[in-house]
């Protein structure tokens, strides 16, 4: 008989016992859908983590002396921390670098009128806003004389803005970070949390000159280097510029004592991470998938059972060995290959709400459809093949006669 | 062009139980006519069974030839029986084995389902004919546990005749079946007889061989008698002289 006509055969019997096949699918529907919805978690993980990198700004290149290693020349009294003209150095004698800004990092209590808020504080150059892309929302940023005159401004990013000055406009109004007044110039635009996870928003940005003497009072000799490429390709060799710079301007220092780390070494390990997690998942769903195939086969075989006089009676009124066979297969194969469609629709739910509740923009790739519906479709085959197997070889009067 | 449907010659069967041998059939030789109404009669063990399922191309002989349509069967392997199962005979079986939850349209229409050189076109029109042939066109959408045990016998018996088989094999057609539901299936089968139908029954109940035309007796796997019966009973004949009663279908 032909193919068509045992395809109509199968899916007739699939539709006699609804809740059955339902019940039988939905290991495979469980299985599908996670793996599309992990996937596409994942992937949207993926981009999550490179949106982040690429809110630090372009080609950056991080500078900052390794504490571990320079701890025993501290304590000896040497000290090699970076200075501010290491930063100069790097920004006028290498090629390759379009900016350069030393960050102080500290932390302090800033007020307003009643309110108090602690939060990061950074002195920075004004080219450090170009370094890391950034505008913003309300006023505007400071500029390279602020820094020339150690003026005392700042800019706040978003939620210091919103923690501390709530509906009023932060623009022009004066702030006290640790007890000294600061003209607010700008609100920068949110840029929502980091690689590390810290929210990028909750920081005062002033000059370096007025947060060294003003903020730090001259002691404060810790800090980092930000420097920018200007391409993408030139951030390696301004790494190992930058190293060799260093290494040149503190004698006797070993090449572990700095590091110099840029954006897409942050990004490689944040993706290998976020890629291990994708992995992990997708087996987790693979393994569901499996279960789901052993369950069609154990629903199979009791099928197979359950009708051994259906089977008796179809051979008897002509059908083959062959015919059974590709009956029970196409059975199983139409349970799973349903059951991954449905799986499909359910997983690409699941997603959806995972974008909705976490604001994750998730897509889910035409390649794990693929690999979802083959990979049902495989198991379908193969672990029908047994049930079926057993099916085609009946004894025609023992089925026949079977009680 | 001769008259013969199927002949068998020293046809036996031997089962083999652990050490013993079961000789279930000896030699057992037949000629059936096209056309003939046949009651092949005999107690249980007596061997009619195995006979039977032999002549239905269930069961493959130890020994011996069958010839059906001038083909020789016990030559033939799986696969080819398949097709003569599908396209010869016709079976209907005592507790009647239609598929479940599956209508009686349907369950008509299988055999032709499985025939290789069947159109599925027509499929419906055959299916409905065969059923209009039993007079059961009218249930035609009904399951199987919605239908009575002759009604279901009916659907059966469609079954059996949807691809014009060369014979009709019933074993036992009117064991489930109250007195006047087998007289009724049997006036069916002298029916599809009187239109030219070959048919060939396996019964135990000497009532209802009485509607066949030829009586054939087994006992301990061979044919001990085979004679015509020339006064067979009328089935139709016999459900007027029945007394009414209330579940008149």
């Amino acid at each position: 008989m032909s193919l068509l006509g045992i395809i109509r055969i199968a899916l007739k019997s699939l539709t006699r016992n609804k809740t059955r096949t339902f019940l039988t699918m939905l290991g495979i529907i469980i299985g599908v859908a996670a793996v599309i919805a992990m996937l596409a978690i994942g992937q949207g993980a993926q981009k999550i983590v490179e949106d982040q990198v690429n809110s630090m700004g372009t080609n950056v290149i991080m500078v900052y002396s390794n504490f571990s290693q320079s701890a025993v020349r501290q304590a000896a009294g040497g000290g090699n921390l970076l200075t501010i003209q290491d930063a100069e150095a790097i920004r006028d004698q290498l090629d390759g670098v379009l900016y350069t800004s030393p960050v102080y990092n500290s932390w302090g209590q800033l007020k307003y009128e009643s309110k108090n808020w602690r939060t990061g504080i950074m002195g920075v150059d004004a080219d450090y806003f170009f370094i890391r892309d950034m505008q913003t929302s309300a006023g505007e940023l400071f500029y390279r004389s602020d820094v020339e005159n150690g003026a005392k401004v700042c800019v706040i990013g978003k939620t210091v803005a919103d923690n501390l000055f709530g509906d009023i406009n932060p623009v022009g109004k004066i702030i006290r970070i640790r007890n000294i007044p600061f003209t607010v110039t700008g609100v920068l635009t949110a840029k929502g949390q980091s690689v590390m996870g810290n929210d990028q928003d909750d920081a005062v940005i002033a000059p370096y000159t007025t947060v060294y003497q003003r903020l730090l009072g001259h002691r404060w000799r810790n800090m980092m280097i930000m420097v920018s490429a200007v391409s993408r390709d030139a951030i390696h060799i301004v790494q190992q510029d930058i190293m060799d710079l260093l290494q040149a301007r503190h004698r006797g220092t070993t090449s572990e004592e700095f590091v110099v780390s840029s954006q897409t070494d942050l990004a490689e390990t944040a993706n290998s991470v976020s890629h291990t997690m994708t992995i992990l998942l997708a087996s987790i769903a693979g393994i569901s998938l499996l279960v789901g195939g052993i369950g069609i086969m154990n629903i199979m075989l009791v099928s197979v059972t359950e009708r051994v006089k259906e089977i008796g009676i179809r051979m008897a009124v002509g059908a083959g060995k062959r015919d059974v066979l590709l009956q029970f297969i196409i059975e199983a194969m139409a349970i799973s290959i349903m059951g991954g469609i449905l799986g499909i629709l359910l997983g690409f739910g699941a997603a959806r709400v995972v974008s909705k509740i976490m604001d994750w923009n998730i897509a889910v790739t035409a390649w794990s459809i693929l690999l979802s519906v083959g990979f049902s479709m495989s198991i379908g085959i193969f672990f029908g093949w047994y049930p079926a197997k057993k099916a085609a070889n009946l004894n025609l009067i023992d089925a026949l006669r079977y009680e | 062009m001769t008259n013969t449907l199927l002949t068998t010659k020293s046809l036996s069967k031997t089962y083999i139980m652990g050490d013993i041998q079961v000789h279930a059939l000896r030699h057992v030789n037949l000629e059936v006519q096209k056309g003939d109404f046949i009651a092949i009669m005999g107690a249980s063990g007596s061997g009619k069974t195995t006979f039977m399922n032999l002549l239905g191309c269930l069961d493959k002989p130890s020994e011996g030839e069958y010839i059906l349509d001038d083909i020789p069967v016990h030559q033939m392997n799986e696969d080819d029986l398949t097709v003569i199962r599908n396209q010869k005979i016709g079976y209907v079986f005592q507790s009647f084995y239609l598929l479940p939850r599956t209508t009686a349209l349907e369950n008509v229409e299988l055999p032709l389902l499985y025939c290789r050189k069947c159109s599925l076109h027509d499929r419906h029109q055959k299916a409905i004919k065969a059923l209009e042939i039993v007079n059961i066109a009218d249930r035609a959408k009904h399951y199987p546990n919605q239908l009575s045990g002759g009604q279901q016998q009916r659907v059966a018996i469609a079954r059996a005749i949807v691809n014009d088989p060369s014979f009709i094999l019933a074993d036992e057609p009117t064991g489930n079946l109250d007195t006047r539901t087998s007289i009724e299936v049997m006036a069916v089968f002298q029916q599809l007889h009187a239109n030219g139908k070959t048919i060939v029954l396996v019964t135990h109940e000497p009532d209802i061989a009485q509607y066949a035309h030829r009586h054939i007796t087994f006992k301990d796997g061979r044919i001990i008698s085979d004679k015509l019966n020339t006064n067979p009973k009328h089935a139709t004949q016999d459900l007027l002289n029945l007394p009414q009663t209330d579940e008149e279908a």
